[in-house]
């Protein structure tokens, strides 16, 4: 146990002996690399890293360094990545994480730690910018109820649906989705009589199948990958025929290229998402063009974790451009710069900081069609600019309402 | 004697670690070893292996997150030198119950029932919102201030993870020298023995049980500390594994086995990810671990206390491992 010891601190002694470059800038980016997400973890790395190319790999002389670490999608884990980042290879700039939970925990975290400058990747839970917020925490981008906006008015006046069930899983990020859409969607007069909450990675939804009210116009489900295709498998085995509302990880194009009887049930179904792979705007083909060329291994177009990891690295190199890679004095000057930073993000549209921090972002309401071979895609029917935190309304009645969760909101 | 002399270079490792390396590795390797302490206890002298000691870790965890400062707004605030004994109450009453309900089995039936509690436990902490916040769990749990010095700073997180570890040990093997734990050791070696004797095996085995939770427990308030959040996470099937891991590969012979094992874990578990490519940290970690168990069935601890006696003694006949 001594000669372990020993062995720890000789090693210890040598970690702390290899002096940083007082140019080098480093960036440690946080993804999930394991388990069920590893794929899409690897398309965020892939996000930062082509931020960071784009500057040809040094801002004004400053040489970046790019440092990955993962996660298992557990808060404990995204601390424990962020700590090993910080204390042992001292980035100055964490970009990360992905999933909801994690990015509450780095939010907590980042109160600790005042010298680091926290980019959140792609994690999406609203409390992480709304309530109690960080001042060492960015979010450039939306929340989960930002990502719902104009499905809600949609499904009411443009698809006619006055009564809406809701099929989700039970943690935050799914409140939040839930949230958009019912803000926009009650607010126009449509109702909710029954909200069915169900475990992540759950396989049987017999129970909630057979539980859903025959007087319901649609169905709203915010369920993500294997669990959307066992409930709307199982839903359409059933001989369920409402038509379905996706949320922003619910319709994907792994879910369209899935075979099975539920495909019908999707076709002409409004889901909202802030990243559509075959957008037509000038700024996304460029953008897929970019990271096409950059990683030819890579997915036929970027996916919504390659889209977000990239709008935080984007900020973070242009605000060290700006400030001319100064990051002395609790890194003040970069931080006053992403604060007043605004650019033209790869849908398009302006990005800015509110005070909390938090993005406002371009929104797109999508629909599934059929193409001429057979196949289903989703095309865009509608492009929301400028959507806030507060879904465009009155700052003190909207925190009024409370954080979400299974209860809230609620229109019977 | 000889376990005090241990105690010295650990003294000693505060003044050449920096804080990374203190707290990431060190404290973790002391917490984690608690835990598994309370796993290798079980395995060696009452013979069960419990794969629910995370679930007692993880109600003095969770008893700490909601009776604490918290920032998630659930519980009720109490003082510290309330909610700790309350803490390691609750872990050492679950402990009692796992025992209890486990008490008649053995070998893999134990380690299933074992295990189911321990599923059950991280399912339901997933799906209570009003006690254990459900997914997102406890984040903001701040360690308690004394005389203005928080217990999470480096320095003194490590010292008071070094004394529950030492005391711990020492526990241990004052516990096991008792007369209940000299009949624990009995209901180990020959159940039907002992209750021919008269002596009930029932009590033995849940008081096994609930000492194994007051170390847990003392465990899990520290990781809680340490984590400064809990969540369903922190009881889930990851940490049972990572408890039996390192209590696997540091040795079941010797208490002591429990923190060898926590050391490599930890490093492994922290450094793994700059020896190979991102992408295969996992496939590093599983093969040293395979290594481990092949190489060293015994565990580390048996390995190196092998290797002393030979090069103390090289005259001496090899020993045999098994």
């Amino acid at each position: 146990m001594n000669k372990l010891k020993m062995a720890a601190s000789a090693l210890a002694l040598c970690a702390m002996a290899v002096p940083a470059s007082a140019e080098d800038v480093k960036i440690g980016v946080i993804s999930i690399l394991e388990g069920a997400f590893a794929a899409l973890g690897q398309d965020g790395i892939r996000g930062a890293e082509l931020a960071v190319l784009e500057t040809g790999g040094e801002v004004d002389g400053n040489k970046i360094e790019v440092i990955t670490m993962s996660s298992d999608a557990s808060p404990d884990s995204a601390v424990n990545a962020a700590r090993k980042l910080i204390e042992q290879d001292g980035v100055d700039i964490i970009v990360g994480p992905l999933s909801g939970s994690e990015g509450l925990a780095l939010r907590d975290l980042s109160k600790s730690y005042p010298g680091v400058t926290f980019l959140n990747g792609s994690s999406a839970a609203q409390d992480t910018t709304l309530r109690d917020s960080s001042d060492n925490f960015y979010r450039f981008g939306g929340d989960g109820a930002q990502w719902m906006v104009g499905v809600g008015d949609y499904a009411f006046n443009d698809m006619g649906y006055k009564s809406v069930a809701v099929i989700a899983e039970d943690y935050s990020f799914p409140y939040t989705q839930v949230l958009g859409f019912m803000t926009e969607f009650c607010e126009a007069g449509g109702k909710v009589p029954e909200k069915f909450w169900t475990p992540i990675g759950n396989k049987d939804y017999s129970s909630v199948v057979y539980s859903i009210p025959q007087d319901v116009d649609a169905l709203f489900v915010a369920l993500g990958g294997a669990d959307a295709v066992n409930f709307l498998t199982q839903y359409s085995q059933a001989g369920g025929d409402k038509p379905i509302i996706g949320g922003s990880i619910t319709i994907d194009q792994s879910i369209l290229d899935s075979k099975g009887p539920f495909k019908k049930l999707l076709v002409g179904a409004p889901a909202g998402t802030p990243t559509v792979g075959d957008y037509d705007g000038d700024e996304w083909k460029a953008f897929t063009a970019s990271y096409t060329e950059a990683f030819p291994d890579g997915f036929s177009a970027p996916s919504i974790f390659a889209h977000h990891y990239y709008m935080s690295a984007k900020a973070a190199m242009l605000a060290l451009d700006e400030v001319d890679g100064d990051l002395s004095d609790n890194q003040a000057a970069f931080r006053a710069a992403l604060n007043d930073l605004t650019f033209t993000t790869p849908t398009g549209g302006t990005m800015r900081l509110d005070k909390n921090r938090n993005g406002v972002i371009d929104n797109f309401v999508t629909e599934v069609y059929e193409r001429e071979d057979g196949t289903l895609g989703n095309r865009v029917v509608k492009v929301v600019r400028d959507v806030d935190q507060l879904l465009g309304q009155d700052e003190e009645a909207f925190l009024a309402s409370g954080p979400v969760s299974r209860d809230n909101p609620s229109c019977p | 004697m000889k376990q005090a002399l241990t105690l010295v270079p650990l003294l000693i490792l505060p003044f050449v670690l920096n804080d990374f390396w203190l707290t990431q590795v060190a404290t973790r390797s002391l917490i984690l070893g608690i835990m598994a302490l309370s796993l290798s206890f079980l395995a060696t002298y009452l013979g069960v292996v419990s794969f629910a000691q995370a679930t007692m870790a993880g109600m003095a965890g969770y008893t700490i997150a909601f009776f604490g400062p918290n920032s998630v707004g659930i519980g009720v605030q109490l003082p510290f030198w309330v909610s700790i004994p309350l803490a390691l109450t609750l872990a050492v009453v679950s402990g009692g119950l796992i025992g209890l309900i486990a008490r008649r089995s053995r070998g893999i039936y134990a380690i299933m029932i074992t295990l189911a509690i321990g599923v059950a436990f991280f399912y339901f902490t997933r799906q209570n919102y009003a006690l254990f916040n459900g997914w997102t769990g406890f984040s903001g749990v701040r360690a308690p201030q004394i005389a203005g010095l928080s217990l999470r700073d480096p320095l003194p997180l490590y010292l008071l993870s070094l004394g529950v570890a030492a005391l711990a040990l020492a526990l241990v093997s004052g516990f096991v020298r008792s007369p209940l734990g000299l009949t624990i050791q009995a209901v180990r070696d020959a159940p039907g023995r002992v209750l021919a004797l008269g002596i009930s095996v029932t009590t033995p085995i849940v008081a096994a049980f609930a000492f194994s939770g007051l170390l847990a427990g003392a465990g899990g308030i520290l990781n809680v500390w340490y984590q400064e959040r809990i969540s369903s996470f922190s009881v889930g099937l990851g940490p049972i594994i990572d408890i039996l891991i390192i209590s696997v590969i540091g040795g079941l012979r010797h208490p002591g086995g429990a923190f060898v094992g926590a050391v490599v874990f930890v490093l492994l578990d922290t450094f793994a990810v700059d020896l190979i490519d991102r992408e295969r940290f996992n496939t590093l970690i599983g093969v040293v671990l395979l290594l481990i168990v092949i190489v060293a069935p015994g565990g580390l601890q048996q390995l190196a206390s092998d290797w002393m006696a030979r090069l103390r003694r090289p005259e001496a006949p090899k020993k045999s491992t098994v």
